[in-house]
């Protein structure tokens, strides 16, 4: 995985950031929210940044973001997929297809494949439970999935 | 002051309003055991997370139990500290905290200072039923040159996180992760070297587990005892003669100067020195910067940088080093005493007695963890050996002592050797916030002034308040002078002093509260500001028991300066006994 290295437009960002909340420590959840939004992921450079204009110490911007299982420092892939665990999917064989898809793609849940194409994460409902099982792929949603579908889902995306 | 009345245990207790259970009942003479819970009123900070449940206690009639560190009293409150609800309850939350603990308390460099090992014994805890076969975990062990990390051994009551975090503002630690994976670790869970710590050691010294401890260099020193081709010098520094005897059963306070002495020799050391020497010799050089600063400033050179800084607190140093790398100029060069000593031990000493630097080892004795990383510095190393070869604190030369049999109550007094066993009142203040700028003022007064300093006691230097400030009368020219102890207090004047809000002409700064007395090295006190107080009451009386009350009045030092030295900032000086800072920015 690549390194992420911060830079002058980097910084200017988080530093937007932090001053529309003031530079308070007390926004500390908000701030990291709207930077991962603007990152996709918060890396370490990123972190020590925010911690910078908040004027706190690092050690404890580290101690919410590893607390909050939202919040993440490994980076999204180009598509991100998201398969649902909720009661309905789960019933209807999510693992499988959780299983299918860490066997394709070679990486595990939380993780990203190498090329940066893909990443794959779990999530609770997506309010489609009359497809389940489901997985999100970016913004779409794939459903009535079977174990044997995946390798064709997957081919879709360039 | 509106107050409450309540009953304790049947206790008719009357206190302030806002008063909490746990603070009651200590009044009234009933100790609700407690883990979490710290409370270090001299630095005006109650650690109260609420969360071990270890203080619970009954009130009748209410539905659950209530801990009594954060519960306030109110009026016509009963209590009941020892039901039998509240200590079945007590007991579970001890035997759950046990469940996921190692079970190695006999070899736990903690055993006989654990606060849960206290609580275990005190609560006849047998066995363990709560949960079987509760997973320990195996967390990675993280060690520096002065402290040790062993997170299976934490029980998250995270008093370390608020000492690093609230009073010294170091921001080293934070509880991170979440659930059973939670652990109080640097950002990223990086090693501490890699993280801000300046190696204080306070959190050592608040931990109730053997969570965090200190490097244990003993057997260093027992190995070069037994190798009859060192010569092996030791050296004390002034702070722990006036705790050592706390781990042998004097009462906190007690100066325990000649037993001390006595018993390292009886352990077969072959000079038994003082650090205090370092502690004159450090005046002379650190005295004398200061008043060259100060005589360039008054004859209007802008380019002198005041106020001038004491160096001779090496977890200060690691602190400045990394927060103020923009004012690495400020400080003074002069090394620390600990350094100093060693720096004179293997040049002006060996020569002396005629042995070779690589066959002398030089040990001191510090109250303080960051000593043992500040002697391993590559700046206080010639050709790779070290001027100090191993640093180790009160409670390991206590452990050293009982290790070699010695009885320590009944030694005899006897003196330091000479010459670097003299010293005077003012190295031994050092030992106490505010001493090293009283010697410092001591000095300094003589030399500028040209006349006698007849009143040497500077009582406006001297006491527990984390920041203080006085101005000296050098014969018609005032002399400002800042004291803070602890690094957050540190901060505070260093802030000032970067956007110039301060005129002083110097200030001294020591990392732990209270000075060295207060050191992470020290014989625990858990906070106790009443033993810090006794203990830097034993400093002062013992610098008024000494004759010589003024560094550069110390003979030895005289005579270190006609035969070796030359005079203060010499060439010779300059290359032995000061220093230069590094910059190491870190988060």
């Amino acid at each position: 995985m690549m390194k992420f290295e911060i830079n002058d437009c980097h910084k200017k960002t988080i530093k937007e950031i932090c001053d529309s909340y003031g530079n308070k420590r007390s926004e500390l959840i908000n701030i990291l929210h709207d930077t991962q939004e603007h990152f996709g992921y918060l890396p370490e450079p990123v972190q020590l940044e925010i911690a910078l204009n908040l004027n706190m110490p690092l050690a404890k911007v580290y101690g919410v973001v590893s607390f909050y299982s939202f919040f993440t420092m490994t980076p999204k892939g180009k598509y991100p997929i998201s398969v649902c665990l909720g009661t309905a999917c789960y019933v209807r064989g999510a693992e499988g297809i959780v299983e299918a898809i860490e066997k394709e793609l070679k990486i595990k849940v939380g993780q990203v494949t190498e090329d940066g194409k893909f990443s794959l994460d779990c999530l609770r409902c997506i309010g489609a439970c009359g497809l389940a099982p489901v997985m999100m792929i970016g913004d779409k949603v794939h459903g009535r999935l079977e174990p044997e579908m995946i390798k064709n889902i997957l081919s879709q995306y360039e | 002051m509106e107050t409450v009345k309540l009953t304790i245990d049947n206790k008719h207790v009357e206190v302030p309003k806002g008063t909490t259970i746990l603070q009651a009942a200590k009044q009234a003479g009933i100790n609700i055991p407690s883990l979490c819970y710290m409370n270090l009123p001299h630095l005006a900070q109650e650690h109260k997370p609420g969360s071990c449940r270890v203080c619970v206690v009954e009130i009748p009639g209410k539905k659950t139990l209530v801990p009594a560190c954060v519960t306030k009293c109110t009026d016509g409150m009963e209590v009941l500290s020892h039901s039998l609800r509240a200590i079945n309850a007590r007991r579970t939350v001890v035997e759950l905290l046990l469940s996921d603990h190692p079970k190695d308390c006999l070899i736990c460099p903690s055993s006989g200072n654990c606060e849960l090992q206290k609580l275990s014994i005190n609560m006849g805890i047998r066995e363990i039923n709560s949960v079987e076969n509760a997973a320990i975990s195996t967390y990675r062990k993280d060690s520096s040159p002065s402290l040790l990390r062993n997170m299976d051994k934490c029980v998250m009551c995270r008093s370390c996180e608020t000492i690093c975090n609230e009073i010294q503002t170091v921001g080293a630690l934070s509880a991170v992760n979440r659930g059973f994976m939670s652990v109080v670790a640097p950002a990223f869970e990086q090693d501490l070297t890699d993280s801000p710590c300046t190696f204080c050691g306070q959190c050592v010294a608040v931990c109730p587990t053997g969570a965090l401890t200190a490097v244990d260099n003993t057997f260093h020193v027992i190995r070069a005892l037994a190798d009859p081709t060192k010569t092996v010098l030791i050296q004390t520094a002034p702070a722990v003669r006036a705790a050592l005897g706390e781990e042998f059963g004097y009462t906190p306070g007690t100066l325990v100067t000649g037993k001390m002495v006595a018993a390292l020799r009886a352990l077969g050391f072959d000079k038994v020195f003082d650090t205090d020497f370092a502690a004159d010799l450090t005046i002379m050089e650190e005295g004398t910067e200061l008043l060259n600063r100060i005589s360039r400033h008054l004859s209007g050179d802008k380019s002198v940088r005041l106020p001038i800084l004491t160096s001779c607190c090496p977890a200060w140093v690691n602190f400045f080093e990394t927060n103020y790398s923009d004012m690495l100029d400020v400080p003074s060069t002069a090394r620390s005493p600990q350094q100093m000593f060693g720096s004179i031990a293997k040049t002006y000493l060996a020569e002396k007695m005629g042995i070779k630097r690589e066959n002398m080892v030089v040990v001191s004795v510090m109250p303080c963890l960051a000593k043992k990383y500040e002697c391993q510095r590559e700046e206080f190393k010639v050709d790779g050996n070290p001027d100090v070869d191993y640093s180790i604190t009160t409670r390991e030369l206590a452990h050293l002592i009982r290790m070699g049999n010695v009885d320590f109550k009944s030694l005899k007094d006897e003196d330091f050797d000479r010459p670097m066993g003299e010293s005077t009142g003012a190295g031994v203040i050092f030992g106490a916030t505010g001493g090293v700028i009283e010697a410092a003022t001591r000095t300094a007064y003589e030399l500028f002034t040209g006349k006698k300093l007849e009143k040497v006691d500077f009582y406006e230097l001297r006491g527990m308040d984390g920041i203080r400030t006085a101005t000296i009368d050098f014969d018609g020219t005032d002399i400002h002078i800042g004291i803070a102890h602890t690094l957050g207090n540190a901060r505070k004047l260093l802030d000032g002093i970067r956007k110039g809000m301060y005129n002083f002409h110097a200030i001294e700064i020591m990392a732990c509260p209270g000075g060295c007395i207060g050191g992470g090295g020290q014989p625990l006190h858990r906070g106790d500001s009443i033993v810090l107080k006794a203990r830097m009451q034993a400093i002062y009386k013992e610098d008024l028991n000494k004759v010589i009350r003024k560094s550069h009045e110390n003979p030895e030092i005289a005579r270190l300066y006609e035969e070796f030295l030359g005079k203060p900032l010499s060439e010779m000086s300059h290359k032995l006994l000061h220093t230069h800072y590094f910059s190491h920015p870190k988060k």
